[in-house]
C-alpha cells in the first residue's frame, strides 16, 4: 500500500503548485466510489462502527454542552491556528532556537523518504543490535510517523518499531491499517480482538473478550519492551515556539512511558503543529479531549523541552516533516485544513464515513479532515486522490463539531473545483455533459422555459407514471430510488396561464 | 408586502404545487406575489460539482431576474436553494473575477428567505392553525434538512410551525439530523453510500409510522420519497448494500431502528453491537410519502391536502 518513492506528482497549471506534494500513506489506491464499495456491504465493519461513533458522538455532546463558552474557544483556537499558518516560517526558526538551546536536535524532512531516512539513521546510532540481528523502537501512538510509513521503512532496515497504544497494537498485530485517527481499531470489535491477542501472544493464554482482560494481556506483552528498549520514536500533538517544547497527550500511559524511559527519544512531527506560546495550550487542551474522546480532560499529558539532566531521555531529537503541507499552505481556499489538530471529531458525526470506515479513504487521514486533507497535501492531478472531495453529501456535520472551524464542506467545493480544472474523472463524463447542458439552459429562463414546454410530452411518453428505471449515468439514481412522474406542466407554466387568465378576466370587467 | 418567488429549478420543473402552495400561504395573507421572469437555478448543482465556470452565467440569470423587478422581499421553499443564493454565488463570483456580480448576488441573498423564516422572523407567524389556517389531521414525521439546519440555523422554525398545524399528529423522526443522502451529484458520484444514508433514513421513517414525511427541502423529499418508493415496491432496496445498523441510543439500549425490537436491541454497553442484522421485512406496507411543508401549511379544513389513504395519488414516493 505504501508509495514510497513514487514520483512527485506535480501540476502544470499554478506557479504555486511546482511546490511538491507529499508522498506516503496519503495516496489512494483506487478511486473512493471503487474502495467504498468492498467496505459497504461488511456488516460486521458497519455495526461496530456504527456502534462506536454514536457512543463518541453523544459522549462529545456531553461535554461539550457544559461548557457555555465552547464557541469562543472554537474561535480562539481557530485565530490561534490561523496565525500559526500565516507566519509559519517565523515560528518554525523561534521554535528551532528553543529547542536546540534546550538541548535537543532538529532535522528537517522535506518528504517521507527524508523523514524515514533520518529516523533510520537515529536508530542505528543508538538502538543495540541485538541477538536477532535486529534493532528494536517502541512508538507513541503518530499520525505523521503512519503517513510516512516508518514501521514498514524500518522494517526493511532491521529495525522492528512496536507500536504500544492499545488500539494501534491490536492493529499491528492484526497485520492490518488504522481506520479512524483517534480509535485505530474503531473497526474491530472486542470478539475479534480476543482472537488476534490469543494468535499473537502466545504467552496470554485463555483469554475472555473482557476489556479488562484483553488490556492486562496488552499490558503484561508491552511491560518487557518499555524497560529493556533504549529508543523510542514519537509524534506530538503540539510544539511551543516560544519555549520549544513539545506535547503528548494520550489516554493510556504508554506515551508517558516511552517518552521518559528510554535513553533516546526521536519525535517526527508536521511542521503546522506549532502553537505561538504556552498560553495557547489553555484552549487547545480544552478543546481537544473534548472533541475527541470526549473527555474533560485526557489522562496524561506530556511536555518535554529538549534535555535535562539526570531525567529522561539525554538524547533528544524532532524531526520536522512537511511532505506536502507548504503545498497545502500556498492554496489559499484549502489552508485552513492545516489547523486540524487530529481530534477526530469529523469522522465521527460523518454520514459517509459511518457507512464505508476509514480504509475507504486510503490515506492515514480519514473521514471529512483526510478528504481535504490528503488531495490538499498530494493534489488532485492523481485521479484517486482527486475523487476524495466527492466521498461528501455536503450535510456540513464535520464543521458544526470542529474545534478549529475548519469549513470542511467549503473546502471539498473548492478541491472539487480544481479536480474539474485538472480535468479528469472520465467514468462521469455523462454527467458532466449533463451538467453542461444544464448550465446552457439555466444561463437563460427562456431556454428553460423552452425545455420545460416539453413537460406535457415528456408526462404522457411516461404516460404518467413513476420513473422507475433509466440508462447511463441516471440510472445511478435509479439504481435505489424511483423518480415521480413528471408533471404536465412546469410551475412557470402554469403561472403564465394564471396571469393569462386574471389578465383576460380584468379586461371582461 | 410585494414577494418575490424563488420557485427553484425542482419545484419549477418536478413540484409546481410546492410554489402554488407557496404562493396560496402569502396570498392569504395578504401580500402581493410576483414571479421574477427568466429566473431558473441558484447554481448549487454545478457548483458543487465543482463547475465554477458554468455556475457563473447560472448566477447572473438569477442576479438578472431578480434585480430587474421591484419586490420587498423574495422567498424560496427551500432551505439548500436560499443557502446557496448567500454562502455561494458571491464566493463563485468572486472566484470567477467577477465582483460585481457578487455584490448584486449577495445583496439579492441578503433579501431572500426561506419560506418558514419569511413566515417567522419577517411575517411574524407563529400558529399555522389560527394565522393561516392549517389544517392537516394525519400523523407526520419531520426529515430537517441539512442546509436548513447547519448552513441557514433554521433551528425550530419549520418544525414549530408543523406543530401548530390544526388536527396533525406530529412524531419525531429518530436520529432526524441524520443526512439522508442526496447530495446532489454525490447521488450519482458515490450512488452506493448515498443509498446506504437513504436507506438508514427510510428505515428510520418508517419506525414512526407516520403517513407523509415531510420537510423544507424538495430535493431531500425527492430522495426520500423515491427510496421509500422503491422499498415499498420491491420490498427490498435494490442497489443497496443491505446492511442496517442505525444506531440509535434509547434507554441504555442500543436500538436498531426497523427490525423487530426483541430481536436486535442488545444492551448498549461500550464495545458491544448488535449480534444480527436487521433485515427489512418486506411487506412493510404503511403507505408512506414524501411531501413539502409548504403544502402541509397551505391546507385548509375546506380545502384539504388529501393523503393516499384518502385516495391521493403518491408518485415515486411524492404525493401528487
Amino acid at each position: 500500500m505504501t508509495f514510497l518513492g513514487m514520483p512527485l506528482l506535480r501540476s502544470t497549471r499554478h506557479d504555486d503548485q511546482e511546490i511538491p506534494g507529499g508522498q506516503g500513506n496519503i495516496v489512494e489506491d483506487e478511486s473512493f466510489a471503487k474502495v467504498s464499495h468492498q467496505h459497504l456491504s461488511n456488516q460486521q465493519l458497519r455495526n461496530n462502527i456504527g456502534h462506536a461513533t454514536a457512543t463518541i458522538r453523544d459522549k462529545r455532546s456531553e461535554v461539550v454542552a457544559e461548557l457555555d463558552d465552547w464557541e469562543a474557544l472554537r474561535e480562539a483556537g481557530s485565530r490561534a491556528k490561523n496565525q500559526v499558518m500565516e507566519n509559519l516560517p517565523e515560528y518554525l526558526a523561534q521554535f528551532e532556537e528553543n529547542f536546540t538551546a534546550a538541548g535537543g536536535v532538529i532535522h528537517w524532512a522535506r518528504d517521507a523518504d527524508e523523514a524515514n531516512a533520518i529516523v533510520t539513521e537515529l536508530v542505528e546510532a543508538n538502538a543495540p543490535v541485538l541477538e536477532s540481528g535486529r534493532r528494536e523502537v517502541i512508538k507513541v501512538k503518530s499520525m505523521a510517523t503512519q503517513e510516512i510509513g516508518l514501521n514498514e521503512h524500518l522494517e526493511t532496515q532491521d529495525i522492528d518499531a512496536f507500536e504500544t497504544d492499545l488500539a494501534e497494537l491490536i492493529v499491528q498485530l492484526g497485520n492490518d491499517k488504522p481506520s479512524h485517527i483517534l480509535v485505530p481499531a474503531i473497526h474491530r470489535n472486542r470478539d475479534e480482538i480476543r482472537d488476534i491477542f490469543m494468535e499473537k501472544m502466545p504467552d496470554a493464554g485463555e483469554l475472555t473478550n473482557e476489556p479488562a482482560v484483553l488490556a492486562e494481556a496488552a499490558r503484561r506483552h508491552l511491560r518487557h519492551k518499555f524497560l529493556t528498549t533504549k529508543v523510542a520514536v514519537s509524534g506530538a500533538n503540539f510544539g511551543i515556539a516560544d519555549t520549544g517544547t513539545l506535547g503528548v497527550v494520550e489516554s493510556e500511559g504508554n506515551g508517558r512511558m516511552c517518552l521518559t524511559l528510554p535513553e533516546t527519544l526521536i519525535t517526527v512531527m508536521g511542521i503546522e503543529k506549532l502553537l505561538p506560546s504556552f498560553d495557547d495550550l489553555e484552549v487547545f487542551l480544552q478543546l481537544l479531549p473534548r472533541s475527541s474522546t470526549g473527555e474533560r480532560m485526557n489522562p496524561y499529558t506530556s511536555f518535554w523541552t529538549g534535555t535535562t539532566p539526570g531525567d529522561g531521555p539525554q538524547n533528544v531529537h524532532l524531526v520536522l516533516l512537511d511532505n506536502g503541507r507548504t503545498r497545502a499552505l500556498a492554496d489559499e481556499h484549502g489552508r485552513s485544513a492545516l489547523n486540524c489538530i487530529r481530534c477526530s471529531a469529523c469522522m465521527n458525526v460523518c454520514p459517509v464515513y459511518e457507512r464505508t470506515g476509514g480504509h475507504a479513504y486510503g490515506s492515514t487521514y480519514p473521514g471529512p479532515i483526510g478528504a481535504i486533507l490528503s488531495p490538499l497535501m498530494t493534489g488532485v492531478e492523481a485521479e484517486e486522490n482527486g475523487s476524495l472531495p466527492y466521498a461528501s453529501s455536503l450535510c456540513g456535520a464535520c464543521y458544526d463539531v470542529c474545534p478549529v472551524k475548519i469549513n470542511i464542506p467549503e473546502i471539498l467545493v473548492h478541491l472539487r473545483g480544481e479536480d474539474v480544472e485538472a480535468n479528469h474523472s472520465p467514468v462521469s463524463s455523462q454527467l458532466d455533459a449533463a451538467l453542461t447542458g444544464a448550465s446552457w439552459m439555466m444561463s437563460d429562463g427562456k431556454r428553460m422555459a423552452a425545455a420545460e414546454s416539453g413537460l406535457p410530452i415528456a408526462h404522457a411518453a411516461t404516460g404518467g407514471n413513476p420513473i422507475n428505471s433509466l440508462p447511463g449515468i441516471a440510472g445511478a439514481w435509479t439504481s435505489s430510488r424511483d423518480i415521480p412522474a413528471l408533471p404536465e406542466k412546469s410551475f412557470r407554466q402554469l403561472w403564465a396561464e394564471d396571469e393569462a387568465r386574471a389578465a383576460g378576466e380584468d379586461e371582461e370587467r | 408586502m410585494k414577494v418575490a418567488l424563488f420557485a427553484t429549478c425542482i419545484i419549477d420543473a418536478m413540484y409546481p404545487e410546492v410554489a402554488q402552495a407557496t404562493v396560496t400561504i402569502l396570498r392569504r395573507l395578504g401580500h402581493e406575489v410576483i414571479f421574477p421572469e427568466g429566473q431558473t437555478c441558484c447554481g448549487q448543482m454545478h457548483i458543487n460539482s465543482g463547475k465554477f465556470a458554468q455556475a457563473e452565467p447560472v448566477i447572473a440569470a438569477h442576479a438578472r431576474a431578480f434585480s430587474s423587478t421591484e419586490w420587498d422581499v423574495a422567498v424560496a421553499p427551500s432551505a439548500s436553494c436560499v443557502a446557496s443564493l448567500g454562502h455561494q454565488q458571491p464566493m463563485v463570483a468572486t472566484r470567477m473575477g467577477n465582483e460585481a456580480l457578487a455584490t448584486e448576488a449577495a445583496d439579492i441573498a441578503g433579501r431572500t428567505y426561506e419560506l418558514s423564516q419569511l413566515l417567522t422572523d419577517v411575517l411574524g407567524i407563529t400558529d399555522a392553525g389560527a394565522d393561516l389556517g392549517s389544517h392537516f389531521p394525519h400523523r407526520v414525521t419531520y426529515h430537517p434538512s441539512c442546509h436548513g439546519m447547519r448552513l441557514l440555523r433554521l433551528g425550530q422554525r419549520q418544525s414549530d410551525l408543523l406543530r401548530s398545524v390544526d388536527g396533525i399528529d406530529f412524531v419525531e423522526l429518530p436520529l432526524a439530523d441524520s443526512c439522508c443522502g442526496f447530495g446532489g451529484t454525490f447521488s450519482v458520484k458515490n450512488p452506493e453510500v448515498s443509498s446506504a444514508m437513504l436507506a438508514d433514513k427510510v428505515r428510520t421513517i418508517h419506525s414512526t409510522g407516520a403517513e407523509v414525511c415531510t420537510g423544507g427541502d424538495a430535493s431531500c423529499l425527492l430522495h426520500i420519497g423515491g427510496g421509500m418508493s422503491r422499498f415499498e415496491r420491491t420490498g427490498k432496496f435494490e442497489g443497496t448494500p443491505d446492511v442496517t445498523a442505525v444506531h440509535m441510543k434509547k434507554d441504555d439500549m442500543t436500538a436498531v431502528i426497523g427490525a423487530s425490537e426483541a430481536d436486535h436491541r442488545v444492551p448498549g454497553e461500550r464495545g458491544t453491537s448488535p449480534q444480527e442484522p436487521s433485515r427489512l421485512q418486506s411487506g412493510l406496507s404503511v403507505g408512506q410519502s414524501a411531501v413539502h411543508l409548504a403544502r402541509i401549511l397551505a391546507s385548509t379544513k375546506e380545502n384539504p391536502l388529501r393523503v393516499q389513504s384518502e385516495g391521493a395519488t403518491v408518485s415515486g414516493g411524492s404525493l401528487r
